[in-house]
């Protein structure tokens, strides 16, 4: 499907292999008969943008979830692993991008969890620290297998994480997903080296990360994925990073017509100092300042993790630590309650789309009318006809493919969900819709309808900002980009600036790596 | 297209098997009521069906707001205590009245007044459980377990643990007539009083979920409170309606209680929340939420009281009487948790032709 320049994969002898995996969830089509080859000794870097399926390709090959159709081999026998248990058993250990440890348990307990050194029945504990110390010190030195896991700094926790994975004697295959995404500078370093010593060994390494220049630096092979398909694999010798960033967006064009709004563009929302904090310290959303003009489609582009949901969820109001000053409409508002931004005629289409975006108990129509019911009733009753006529107008005017609203919303295929989801806050008479990840885990058809949605939102004089981490989405799509990263906004980019390269460099910007000013020159190449 | 197509392998399915699936609890009244006309002497008899009715009633009334708790994924452990404690709060107001001390005299509320404190009171109730569930988070089970334990003490403290005998009334006290809520009926056919009112208090809760928006965020809380907040639902207050609502009724069921025995006993009531939550599941309402109907539920009622007279009325002993009541939940909660997950299946394979 894509032209490949670089050569293919070397003819070697794979330690683990994915074969034709599709995995299914309900309303989402994660991945598609994607083939995947692991080498020994080797680095092998699976990537792809946000919602592409690496995740879930990692879960699959390391147990923690099971493919709807395909294969695994391990060292050339087909292997169906029921959990992590059974996968670390053959070999295939995993390190989460979220952290899994327990806070209040020691290093040497949470390296121990569940396969506990045991002697007369009794835990073992001086064995397990005199093991635990072992592969600690081999990692980085200094930290006290006796030590409670919450006094350590996060580093310290992922190099932890790390080390459980290495308790296994037979390690042959060790997944790691965004590894770095937490680490100091000092930390990636002992990491990479940790890695060359792992390959020495020919153990096979498989690597998720978003940061290209590491994937250049330390990988071997790359696969790369795009909707939940393999587009393309290559040793990392024979390409470069635009090579790589080429092929994750994918050459396609999106044209969407950019529909004319005649009127004036009035300020609807003014947002001042909007700050989040985190826990333990920092900012989740740092001092945010930005105005939402009627008729425009805003981009909010950045990494995961950059603070683009939080952002939109606390003008929500679903953080009450949330602080700044927010103008809507011509209202000042401090302590913003979901009742009432939706009263003020502002939504949130939610990033994830089955936690937070529809009661899947309910009805296609019933998930329409979720907020809009009480406007359908006479003297407190609900008017099944006025219901009815509102419920068809939106089906229509959102294209939602459906062949009875009395069905269950879990009947939908992803992109009619996500139609209802923003259907529902088109009956609630919106002005200001922010949308998060919309296109996520969607059909290209219902992406390009939700697109066209957007602009005509704008076009009638509503705001839209779009919440997205696709590059070409957000460059075909918005009139005016912000790009957040670390929780500050670090470009607003419009008209012409608005390229994808420009994007990358300051989704980049004000990490602590501080690596990012090379990534333009890298594109350059 | 894709959507359309497995929907239609959706609608062309409905076999005879998973129809019989669907409707297996009423199936299962049918051949309870067909086993028993023939096993259990007297059992077609008018007065045996007016009774068992009226059974149904009683327990009924908690099941019905015992359906909407359940359908909002919470679950109210202190129906059965309200019932007893309202009870008990209205026979005092009969016999004792309301005492003020500082006129030293004592004021005798009539009928109307009695129910109308005592419903407020039950509401109350409600509320605070429902608070401490919706506001400040406390797991629906140990709020109402609390409140379980508080109202049945406070139903002993009323009396010291004894009965409040003979609430007939009394011409002088002006409360003449209580008796009539539990034992009287309809002149001319006779249908008792308790009856109509379950059958009133059955029409409301069906309206309020079917004909409200009030009903359908129940639903919605139930089915995925994070989505349902961010619509716009005011999830807390939705959830402290529905505790309200299930301690009003089991105040109405206490009174109809309490008069039908014109006597309030602190005992009264025990366990029946049991009874309830039995009927609201084989009702076919799921606990975690979300799905349910009244509909269903009044069936349920049905089975269980059917089940239980019929039992009495053949003379099985009262301990196989529980062994068995115990078998059939279980045995109604695994069938629905089979048709679940044959439905999930069914509905995963359509989508990948």
């Amino acid at each position: 499907m894509q032209t490949m320049k670089a050569s293919p994969v070397e003819e070697q002898a794979s330690v683990m292999e994915a074969i034709g995996i599709t995995k299914l969830y309900p309303g989402t089509v994660a991945l598609q008969n994607v083939d995947f080859s692991v080498y020994p000794g080797k680095v092998n870097v699976l990537i792809g943008e946000n919602g592409a399926g690496k995740s879930t390709l990692m879960k699959i090959l390391a147990g923690i979830e099971r493919p709807t159709e395909g294969k695994v081999l391990l060292g050339g026998h087909e292997v169906h692993f029921q959990n992590t248990r059974e996968a670390s058993a053959h070999g295939v250990g995993i390190i989460h991008q979220e952290l899994n440890l327990f806070p209040e348990m020691t290093v040497a307990d949470n390296m121990f969890a569940g396969k506990e050194m045991v002697k007369l029945g009794v835990i073992d504990r001086r064995a397990q620290a005199k093991r635990a110390s072992e592969v600690l010190d081999r990692l980085q030195p200094g930290i006290d297998p006796n030590e409670t896991m919450l006094n350590l700094r996060v580093g310290q926790q992922q190099i932890v994480e790390i080390a459980k994975t290495m308790l296994s004697q037979n390690l042959r295959v060790l997944i790691m997903d965004e590894p770095t995404s937490s680490l100091s500078n000092t930390e990636v370093e002992v990491l990479f080296n940790l890695i060359e010593d792992l390959k020495a060994h020919g153990i096979a390494i498989i690597y998720i990360s978003h940061r290209l220049e590491e994937i250049i630096r330390i990988g071997d092979n790359v696969t790369i994925l795009r909707d939940g398909q393999r587009v393309a694999d290559a040793q990392v010798k024979d390409i470069n990073i635009k090579w790589i960033i080429e092929n994750m967006v994918g050459h396609a064009n999106l044209t969407i017509e950019k529909m004319p709004y005649d009127g004036e563009h009035l300020p609807l929302m003014q947002v001042k100092n909007y700050c989040l904090p985190r826990l333990g310290g920092g900012w989740t959303v740092d001092h945010v300042n930005f105005t939402l003009h009627a008729g425009e489609v805003l981009g909010i582009y950045g990494l995961m993790g950059a603070g683009r949901t939080e952002l939109v969820e606390s003008l929500m109001g679903l953080h009450e630590e949330a602080t700044g000053e927010m103008v809507l409409g011509c209202e000042q508002i401090t302590k913003p309650t979901i009742t009432g931004q939706i009263a003020r005629g502002m939504v949130l289409v939610p990033e994830d789309r089955q936690r937070d975006g529809l009661v899947q108990t309910m009805s296609i129509a019933s998930n329409l009318l979720l907020t809009s019911i009480p406007r359908f009733t006479r003297t407190g009753v609900v008017r099944n006809d006025l219901c009815k006529v509102a419920v068809d107008g939106a089906v229509k005017d959102m294209q939602i493919k459906v062949s009875d609203v009395k069905h269950l919303i879990s009947s939908l295929s992803g992109g009619n969900q996500q139609k209802v989801v923003i259907g529902k806050c088109v009956m609630a008479n919106a002005r200001v819709f922010m949308m998060d990840e919309p296109s996520r885990g969607i059909d290209v058809g219902a992406k390009t309808d939700i697109f066209i949605l957007m602009r005509r939102f704008a076009a009638q004089g509503n705001g839209v900002i779009f919440v997205g981490s696709e590059l070409k989405e957000i460059v075909s799509v918005c009139d005016r980009v912000l790009v957040m990263s670390n929780g500050k906004l670090t470009a607003d980019l419009s008209g012409d600036e608005i390229t994808e390269a420009a994007l990358v460099k300051a989704s980049a910007a004000n990490l602590n790596t501080g690596k990012a000013a090379n990534t333009e020159g890298s594109i350059e190449q | 297209m894709n959507s359309i197509k497995m929907q239609n392998a959706q609608r062309s399915k409905p076999s005879l098997g998973m129809l019989l699936l669907k409707g297996r609890t009423f199936i299962a009244l049918l051949i309870l009521l067909i086993y028993f006309s023939f096993r259990a002497p007297n059992f077609t008899q008018w007065g045996s069906v007016v009774l068992m009715v009226k059974h149904a009633s009683i327990y009924g009334l908690l099941a019905l707001g015992m359906t909407m708790v359940i359908i909002t994924g919470g679950i109210d452990l202190s129906v059965g205590a309200v019932v007893g404690f309202t009870g008990m709060i209205a026979g005092g107001l009969m016999l004792q009245g309301f005492r003020l001390p500082w006129v030293a005299g004592t004021i005798y509320p009539n009928v109307p007044m009695i129910l109308l404190m005592v419903f407020a009171l039950a509401v109350f109730v409600g509320f605070c459980s429902g608070q401490l569930i919706a506001r400040l988070r406390v797991p629906a089970f140990i709020a109402t377990l609390g409140a379980m334990y508080i109202c049945r003490g406070a139903a002993m403290l009323r009396s010291g643990g004894a009965t409040f005998p003979n609430l007939f009334g009394d011409a002088a006290k002006g409360n003449l007539g209580f008796d009539l809520i539990g034992s009287g009926s309809i002149p001319g056919i006779d249908v008792p009083y308790s009856i109509i009112i379950f059958i009133v208090m059955a029409l409301v809760s069906a309206f309020i979920m079917k004909k409200t928006p009030l009903g359908n965020q129940i639903y919605a809380v139930g089915g995925n409170e994070r989505a349902a907040a961010l619509s716009g639902i005011k999830t807390q207050n939705v959830k402290v309606f529905v505790y309200m609502f299930s301690a009003f009724l089991a105040a109405v069921s206490g009174i109809i209680m309490t008069s039908q025995l014109r006597a309030a006993h602190p005992a009264n009531g025990e366990s029946w929340e049991m009874n309830a939550i039995a009927s609201v599941v084989l009702g076919g309402t799921s606990m975690s939420g979300g799905v349910g109907s009244i509909g269903g539920t009044i069936i349920g009622i049905l089975v269980i009281t059917v089940l239980n007279d019929g039992m009495i009325m053949m003379g099985v002993s009262s301990f196989w009487q529980m062994v068995i009541k115990g078998v059939v939940i279980i045995v109604a909660v695994v069938i629905d948790l089979v048709q679940k997950d044959l439905q999930k299946k069914a509905a995963l394979t359509a989508r990948m032709k």
